[in-house]
């Protein structure tokens, strides 16, 4: 079938088979392998991506849900080369170990951020509850997402 | 000129070289690549314990479409067998399998899709044998063997230690307590499953570029299986999505190997599935431990006895070797004058036991560590004095009879806590819990020596180059599995030769272009490696300032400095481009390499197997803990992790080990449960194995103690390991501080708990 979206702010056309799990379709068939699989049964949020704003796991998603969709990967969050703030966040507060849960992370958070620009430890917590890290313990990502909120109120993005 | 570039220094916090890689998603891990027309490759697995192969029916899965070629261990060109210490392993099954998740036939086939329908195609023909599934079933004369022809029957390893004379000291002590403490099969839950790729380089090697933790020595294990010379196999380790052991050996790498010889020029791709990472992946062995300590009157520990048995699983890649360091900790971190300690590493009919953050000491930890608390509760002292009292100090005897003589600073830790608030403010916490809470405070100890045994030469060479265009090249030849070592290396070299980020470049191991250097595992990455790139790096830094001197005609090398990517002559202020520097030196010269070794004990080698550690690192925990009385429930409140890793090179990255396994820990001490039945795992996935989420673990408060360890690189020991061990036993004794129960059998599930409280277990049963 032939289903067309909008990646990272592009137009896309794509014939694919309406099994293709979105996971699939974006790392095999777009090599955008910044998406990472981590379970591939919806535990992990590795594969965290945002659906029309909206955080979505991309391992149980098939093709036909991307129709008329605006899609939002990790390669899509940093602007002419510069990072978001959110990603500059967990550089800064040394969020990342070995890194394969970020892309996830960051979606998650993001995704946080939009719906509750200041959120408390508390709020941070449960908001990336979702999304496993097997190395950091989790509070660098915390800070990180809450120094990210700061900024954001002194005028930043997201 | 003005320089306005910060170089890289010793002690401060720097961003990790992989950072903005890792957070944009460019970072290319050994699941990431999709090149060019390449096979999917992946394993059909025994499902059965152990039962003997009457008929492998690979037919019906050759006939599907899409499928390339199933191969059998007679298609195996080598030798059968994987191993490090024993080579027994067989890559491929014969005629026996042993555990369900044993590898029996290998599929190569255009996509994933028909690479399911194939395995699921291939029939297995069994004799159903009987099995062995705990390691005390395992020691009886009448159990079914493993391995039929292992001549020590299904012991994989036993050891003894002996000091002092432990029989007859039990007897001279005031109290003894003790128990028979039992800890769950681990699961590594890396977030990145096993992973890898492989192809055929233009000269014909056969590159496998995978998530392993043991490049160099992947070479060496899998060539004979293919009956090829280890130079011409090339294993690539890109940065790895998290490993903590479970990636220490080979887990993708063979199976890729052999699927290359018959995938036709094409590329292969093998990438586990979450199921089947914690089916066939390594686990971090359970163990039952018997355990007495004897006391005097006055507090001072006199007699140690333990009997340690862990469930080594059908293989052993290093079982043997992960008991024998548990079996040298079981003291903790403790002078015993009177110690016994026997350890049996087991074969059974379970998935096979292997390397996890720890090595076999966060078992022996949990239970020593809460014995501590018993002798002191029976005593009538307080956790803490107890262990200030018996805490070995430089210059002491460790429970196995080696002289510290390294840095030692167990006793810091502790004595860190005395002073801490949250110590001094306990018991107002505790009493302000809230209907149906208990709260506890809970204390544990910790040593865990860093590096191989002495029997191993622990080893690493590094390798430096200025580049022709002026930039500082680090080869690092061990790898970066997310602990961030590769930043580390960066920051040393960039230390000694003033250079700062942009103008550094890293390459990660390979073993056709970095040097070998040992595996990325047990504490010493950066001691090892890092005390031989300061060598490499000062001897380039010479190379550097003679060619500037050279250049110059007439000046002396001493009047030079290196500044960020230039030279200055001092004297007169000129400066000389690094890149212009590069053009004057021919190769070799822009090249340096170094060597380390790491000191080890002269004395008492046949102190255990392998031989006894000389240098370790050291911790002391915290932690505060809430018991819902009503479910059981444990919640961690706050936790202090104090650490004697060392000077810290690298505070961001010292605090992301030190969380990160203390995290570890707590999940391995609250709800990490790797449950098999008969062999069959009932834990298949994420959502029945729990490991702690963002909800599950509070903010830890990590606070070095920087004593100097005069071996290290700029004063450091291994942090990698050492968090793991503090948490089972701190919560355990939190528990016991909240509710007077002692709970022998981890983890402290709600259930377990609730059991417990309800059955008013109390504590101090006799033994
Ligand atoms: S890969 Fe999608 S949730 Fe784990
Ligand atoms: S950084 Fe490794 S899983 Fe989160």
């Amino acid at each position: 079938m032939k289903i067309r979206f909008t990646l990272n702010g592009e137009a896309r056309e794509m014939e694919t088979d309406e099994r293709r799990r979105v996971i699939d379709l974006l790392r095999e068939d777009l090599t955008m392998t910044g998406t990472k699989e981590g379970c591939g049964t919806g535990e992990c949020g590795a594969c965290t991506i945002l659906v029309n704003s909206e955080s979505r796991l991309a391992c149980l998603m098939v093709a036909p849900q991307l129709d008329g969709a605006e899609v939002m990967t990790i390669e899509g969050l940093a602007r002419n080369g510069e990072l978001h703030p959110l990603q500059k966040a967990f550089i800064e507060y040394g969020a990342i170990q070995c890194g394969f849960c970020t892309p996830g992370m960051v979606m998650a958070s993001l995704d946080l951020l939009t719906r509750n620009p200041s959120p408390t430890e508390a709020e941070i917590r449960e908001g990336i509850s979702g999304n496993l890290c097997r190395c950091t313990g989790y509070q660098k990502i915390v800070e990180a997402v809450s120094a990210a909120a700061s900024a954001r109120k002194l005028g930043g993005r997201p | 000129m003005k320089v306005d570039r910060i170089p890289f220094e010793i002690g401060k916090a720097t961003p990790r070289a992989d950072g903005s890689a890792k957070v944009s998603g460019k970072e290319k891990y050994a699941a990431d690549y999709y090149e060019g027309d390449f096979l999917w490759a992946g394993v059909k697995r025994a499902g059965v314990p152990h039962a003997t192969i009457k008929g492998i029916h690979t037919e019906a899965a050759e006939a599907l479409p899409g499928v390339i070629a199933v191969l059998t261990w007679k298609d195996i060109p080598g030798e059968n067998r994987l191993g490090i210490i024993r080579r027994n392993q067989p890559v491929l099954a014969e005629t026996v399998v042993r555990h369900s998740g044993e590898a029996v036939a290998l599929i190569l086939a255009e996509s994933r899709g028909a690479l399911k329908g194939a395995i699921d195609s291939i029939l297995l023909e069994y004799a159903p044998l009987p099995g062995v599934f705990s390691a005390q079933e395992a020691l009886k004369e009448s159990s079914p063997l493993v391995h039929e022809d292992n001549p020590e029957g299904n012991v994989i390893k036993a050891v003894s230690v002996e000091t002092g004379a432990c029989a007859s000291a039990m007897g001279e002590c005031d109290v003894v307590v003790g128990g028979v403490y039992e800890t769950p099969v681990q699961e590594h839950a890396f977030l990145e499953t096993e992973a890898g790729w492989a192809y055929r380089a233009e000269n014909g090697a056969c590159v496998i570029v995978a998530s392993t933790q043991t490049p160099f020595r992947d070479c060496f294990e899998i060539a004979p299986v293919l009956g090829m010379d280890p130079g011409s196999i090339r294993v690539i380790a890109p940065y790895l999505g998290g490993a903590f052991g479970g990636k220490d050996g080979i887990t993708v790498q063979c199976l890729l190997a052999l699927a290359l010889l018959h995938a036709g020029g094409r590329p292969v791709k093998i990438w586990w599935d979450r199921e089947e990472s914690f089916l066939a992946g390594v686990k971090r062995m359970n163990a039952t431990m018997h355990y007495r300590l004897g006391a005097k009157q006055d507090g001072t520990f006199h007699a140690l006895e333990c009997r340690l048995y862990y469930d080594g699983g059908a293989y052993s890649p290093l079982g043997g070797e992960i008991m024998t360091l548990g079996a040298e900790h079981a003291g903790s971190a403790y002078r015993i004058p009177n110690v016994s300690v026997k350890g049996w590493a087991l074969y059974t009919n379970n998935p096979v036991g292997g390397p996890f953050r720890g090595f076999g000491v966060p078992q022996v930890t949990a239970a020593m560590e809460q014995m501590v608390d018993m002798a002191a509760r029976k005593l009538g002292m307080d956790p803490l004095s107890i262990r200030l009292q018996n805490v070995v100090r430089k210059g002491d005897r460790n429970c196995v009879g080696v002289i510290l003589t390294h840095s030692t600073g167990a006793a810091e830790c502790l004595e860190t806590i005395l002073g801490h608030p949250l110590w001094k403010t306990r018991d107002e916490w505790k009493k302000g819990a809230g209907l149906f809470k208990v709260r506890g405070v809970g204390l544990a100890c910790m040593a865990h020596a860093m590096g191989y045994p002495p029997m191993v030469p622990d080893e690493a060479r590094a390798k430096i180059e200025l580049t022709a265009e002026g930039k500082i090249r680090v080869y690092a030849g061990v790898v970066d599995m997310g602990q961030g070592n590769a930043s580390t290396y960066q920051q040393i070299a960039g230390h000694i030769l003033v250079q700062d980020g942009p103008a550094m470049e890293l390459v990660l191991p390979d073993t056709a272009r970095t040097l070998p250097s040992g595996s990325s595992s047990a504490s010493r990455t950066t001691y090892t490696y890092g005390n031989a790139l300061i060598e490499a790096a000062t001897d380039l830094k010479k190379a550097i300032l003679k060619a500037a001197s050279a250049q110059t005609g007439g000046t002396r090398p001493e009047e030079f400095v290196l500044v960020p990517d230039r030279v200055r002559h001092i004297p007169t202020g000129n400066e000389i481009s690094l890149g212009e520097l590069a053009g004057s030196m021919d190769g070799p010269a822009r090249t340096a390499t170094g060597y380390f070794r790491m000191p080890v004990t002269r004395e008492r080698l046949d102190a255990i197997y392998m031989g006894p550690h000389l240098i370790f690192s050291y911790g002391a925990h915290l932690v505060y803990a809430e018991i819902d009385e009503l479910t059981g429930q444990v919640e961690i409140a706050r936790y202090l992790a104090i650490t004697d890793a060392g000077k810290v090179m690298s505070p961001r990255v010292y605090e992301q080990q030190i969380e990160g396994a203390t995290a570890m820990g707590i999940g391995y001490a609250l709800t990490e449960d790797f449950k098999v039945a008969n062999g069959s795992i009932v834990t298949q996935d994420l959502a029945t194995y729990i490991i702690p989420t963002s909800m599950d673990i509070p903010r830890i408060e990590s606070i070095p103690v920087e004593i100097a360890e005069e071996t290290g690189p700029f004063g450091m020991k291994g942090a990698g390991e050492i968090g793991m061990s503090g948490p089972m036993p701190a919560i355990g004794n939190a528990i016991c501080d909240a509710c007077g129960i002692r709970i022998l059998r981890a983890p402290f599930i709600g259930e377990a708990v609730h059991e417990a409280l309800l059955s008013g277990n109390a504590e101090e049963a006799d033994l």
